[in-house]
Formats: C-alpha cells, structure tokens, sequence
C-alpha cells in the first residue's frame, strides 16, 4: 500500500505538512494526491475511532450471520446491497463457510434489532436464515486496543 | 578497616581500569532521569513493542518449563534458526554446530571477541564517533584503543586515508559497525571492497558489529563477512535487539570459523555459562517470520527519519542523511556551544533530551545523537522545541 494511506489510515489528522516531510514531498503534491484518493473513492472517508463502551449510550450491536440464495444473475451482489442501504446495517461482508453474509446491525435496544432481523431483513427475498449474535464487550477495533494499557516505562537515555 | 576507607584507596582497583572513564551516556542519564516531561531522543532502543508472537512463545516456553541452562553454544535449534537467516539475508555460509555462538547481546559478543584475539600491547583500530564500548573494552582486554576519526563530509565513512595513517606493526584487529550508532551511517560496495583488501594487505582481524542490518533505507547492507576470503578472518556479531526490538531479552550471536569460536566459547563457558534459556526460546520464535516484523517497523523508521532529517535542515542544521539504524547526527558546532552544553541547555530550556556526541569519542565532539526511534507525536514535538531553541541561540 501506499505510505500516503498507511500515513492517514494510522493518523487521518496528520497534517500534509507532516506527511510532506515524512514522505520526502512537497506539501502541495501531498495535497494533490489526497484529493486524488477522494476524487478516485480510495478513500472514501474518516471517522474518528470511539470507544462507545465507555459512554453511558443505549445502544446494542447485532453480529448476525446470514444465509443467502444466490441469484442466477448477480451472485450475492443484488441480495448484499439491498440489505446494506437499511441504515440500521453498519457493515455487511461476503465469508466463506456455513453462511453467506455477516452483518454489524445497530439499534437502540434488543427489541429494534429483533424487529429488523424479523420483519426487514428475514423477508428480503434470498435470505433463508439468519443467527442474531449479541455484542457484549469490544476488546479492539480498527486495529486499536480499546482498553488503555499500562505502559512499561522506558529508561529515558540508553547506549 | 572499614568499607569507607577502602573506596578512598584508589590502588585498590586494578591499573587497566582506572584510565577508563565511565560512560557519557550514563552521565547525562542522570541529569536526564531528575528531570520530568522531558521529551527523549536519547534512546538507543526501538519505540515499538517486541513483536506479540515472539513475547507470546517465551511465556509458553516459560509454561512449559524452559528454566534450566542450554549448551554453552546455546540451543541447537536456535543455532540452526540462525544459520539459516543469516544465509538467506546475508549471504554468509556458517556451520551451527561449529560456527554459531549464543551471547548475551552484541555487548557479550564484543567482549569475547576483542578478548579471544587481543595480545597484550595489541592494537585495535576502530572508526570514531562510535558506540561507547569499544575502547574500554578493548582496555579491558590489555590491548589498545586506536580511533580513526570520521567525519561529516565523508558522510561518517572510514576512510583509507585516515586509516592508513593509524596502522602500526602491532596493528592486529580492525572493529567496524555499520549501519553506524550514533551517526547513522553505512558503507556503500566500494567501501567494503577496499576494506577488505586493506584487512587482507595487513594481515588485520576483522570484527564486525551488524547490530543494524536490517535497519537501512534505500540501501541494501552488505556484510564484510560476505567478501571474497573474508570469512576467515572475520568475526560476525548480530542480535535481536533492534530488529526484533528485544533489547532486554539480552541476546545476541558470533559467527566465525571454528577456531574462533571455540575460543570464544572458552571465555563465555567460564565466564556466563549460557545465555538465558527464556531469550533463546523467544529467539527462535523471531526467525520464524522476521521479514514481516521487520519490515513493518523498518518503513515507520524510514518515514521517521524523512521527517527528521527535512526538520533539522530546515532549522539550518548541518546534517548527513542516514541511511541505516535510527540516528542522526546534526552538527551543532556552529551554535558555539560544545556539544554537551548544547545538549544541557537544550533539556534545561526546552526538556528536549539529546546525547552528546562527545560521549561517542572525541570525534563526535560538535554533534549531537537524536534517536528518531520514538512515537511520531514525540517527534514532532521535540522538533518544534528545538527548532524554538536554535532560533534563540541564534537570534
């Protein structure tokens, strides 16, 4: 991957003057290749990471797995889609394995959730199944610990 | 008698070692250490976390009760491990049975092989500003230092010219460490190549510190040990520590002829028995997978050292691009301050730590040692504080 996007995938708010040094660039081409990204959609947006456990929200998150017919024309694609516009579906992926479609629902209590699985999602035609999974506790998201470690402290000056 | 009169007795301490000075670096770790919020540059050890896996396997080699002594050449395993890596990434072909020796750390290494070839009286060249070691150790050893400065304009490269003129008929090692603490930098093919030639022309032992091979940027590391008819007068020290960011697992490894080896082996036999079983365990683990871990942490360092090297120049700083460990070295001369003064009032007024370059040999006097080895937030600001502290000296 390029180091542009690791740069911003690791920092989004790392200033191009930063990046321009780092990356041994002027400030102006860094800014041309960022608007390329956003213009190409490789990047397709930035969002901060948020530990949603630590605010007192009502909330819950659904992991639902979805079993799918495939259409004759289109595969998954046209059955993946019409699920992912429901505002309620943050993320939708194609897996392998015993189903087809796993899902990330939000809603604000149990009782949302289980009345989009049952009266939206169960009926869209091509899904045949689907397994509600309840989120208890996230460890780490998008890559980041989402408990603060302790850190071991470093000697300050060392060979 | 009592203990506070035999502290005032100098005498009592042997001869060889009362020239020696204790180390720069551990001086201002002191002034450093009293100090809070201070942002360090001073670190000679990597920012990132050993990896998980390597960390995971000694605790499991813990579990399982790895607690005992290894061989006094260390687990053959890990031997094997080592043989194979330093093949495929080097191009060096050693037995590990007979070849391959387990130290704790390059540090051990060193002193075994300055220990194993030095007669007394012996001569040992070595380029200067470097790491704060090699001359006591070599003292230690009853041989004699013999610095060969280098300097900024040959990019911290030892040059003939220079070494020629320091050459004796007790000349009898040459130590060399590239990629280069605390300057940064590397030798290019050529360098190598005459080198070499200039080893075999006076009959000179070569030992080499690697620790930094895998740490170059834009530039591939060649070892001396690799050259043609090399191998037999060389001893090749290398280690986990920067690469593998194990620093305090303390482990490192000697490769070199038989002879050599068994030589070494004496003096580690007698003297540390075997290098801790735990850091043996988690060694192995590392030479599972090092292209990914290195990789990754090699191209955060280049990205690193871009952005320290544009920001120091831009402050009007004299500075040699690195290309390989994570140091630079800017020249602060031109400030008027000595390097250690530089380096105090910079902690004092800006809590910006730095090492002085004098704490690497007179050479280095004029300089500055900034380890770019640390969170990026770090960086940026310590780069803005020092830029705030120049623009002051100078206004």
């Amino acid at each position: 991957m390029d180091e542009l996007l690791k740069i911003l995938k690791n920092n989004a708010l790392e200033t191009p003057a930063n990046i321009a040094k780092m990356l041994n660039l002027s400030e102006d081409e860094v800014r041309k290749r960022i608007t390329e990204y956003e213009e190409q959609g490789i990047i397709r947006g930035y969002q901060a990471i948020v530990n949603e456990d630590q605010l007192k929200i009502d909330k819950v998150t659904a992991v639902i797995e979805v079993k799918v017919s495939p259409e004759r024309e289109g595969g998954f694609n046209h059955v993946a889609s019409r699920i992912s516009r429901f505002k309620e579906v943050q993320s939708v992926y194609l897996v392998s394995g015993d189903f087809d479609l796993l899902l990330f629902v939000v809603g604000s209590d149990l009782k949302e959730v289980a009345f989009f699985v049952s009266g939206k999602l169960a009926t869209i035609d091509g899904v045949h199944a689907t397994a509600t999974h309840f989120m208890l506790k996230t460890y780490k998201h998008h890559g980041v610990m989402m408990e603060t470690q302790d850190e071991y402290e470093r000697l300050k000056i060392t060979p | 008698m009592n203990t506070n009169d035999l502290k005032l007795r100098r005498d009592v301490v042997a001869e060889h070692l009362r020239g020696v000075p204790r180390s720069g670096i551990r001086d201002f770790f002191e002034i450093v250490n009293s100090m809070p919020n201070v942002i360090s540059l001073g670190i000679g050890e990597p920012d990132f976390d050993t990896p998980w896996h390597v960390r995971e396997a000694s605790v499991f080699a813990l579990e399982k009760g790895a607690t005992g002594y290894t061989s006094n050449m260390g687990l053959p395993g890990l031997r094997r491990e080592i043989a194979r890596y330093v093949e495929r990434t080097f191009g060096l072909l050693y037995d590990s049975e007979k070849e391959v020796l387990i130290t704790v750390g390059v540090s051990e290494g060193l002193d075994l092989a300055v220990r194993a070839l030095i007669n007394p009286g012996d001569e040992v060249l070595y380029h200067e500003p470097c790491y704060v070691s090699y001359g006591p150790l070599v003292v230690f050893a009853h041989g004699r230092p013999v610095p060969v400065g280098t300097r900024l304009e040959d990019g911290f490269r030892i040059t003939r010219e220079l070494l020629e003129k320091q050459i004796t008929s007790k000349s009898r090692i040459l130590l060399l460490n590239y990629p280069n603490n605390p300057t940064g930098a590397t030798l290019d093919m050529e360098d190598i190549r005459w080198i070499s030639e200039f080893a075999k022309s006076n009959d000179l032992m070569v030992i080499t510190d690697e620790i930094y091979a895998e740490l170059t940027y834009g530039k591939k590391h060649v070892s001396i040990a690799s050259m043609p008819d090399m191998k037999e007068r060389t001893i090749f020290l290398h280690g986990f520590s920067k690469a593998w960011a194990m620093t305090g697992f303390r482990i490192g490894y000697a490769c070199a002829p038989p002879e050599l080896i068994e030589a070494m082996m004496k003096i580690h036999q007698y003297s540390m028995l075997c290098a801790p079983i735990l850091s043996q365990e988690a060694a192995v683990e590392a030479l599972k997978n090092p292209e990914r871990d290195i990789g990754e942490m090699r191209s955060e360092y280049e990205k690193h050292r871009n952005f320290i090297l544009r920001s120091l120049r831009d402050m009007g700083l004299k500075c040699n691009e690195p290309h390989g460990a994570f140091y630079i070295f800017p020249y602060v001369g031109d400030t008027g301050l000595s390097s250690k003064e530089f380096a105090i009032r910079l902690l004092e007024e800006e809590k910006v730590a730095v090492v002085p370059g004098s704490a690497f040999g007179s050479s280095g006097e004029g300089f500055v040692r900034c380890s770019y080895a640390t969170s990026l937030v770090e960086l940026k600001e310590a780069m803005s504080r020092m830029a705030k502290f120049i623009k002051r000296l100078r206004s």
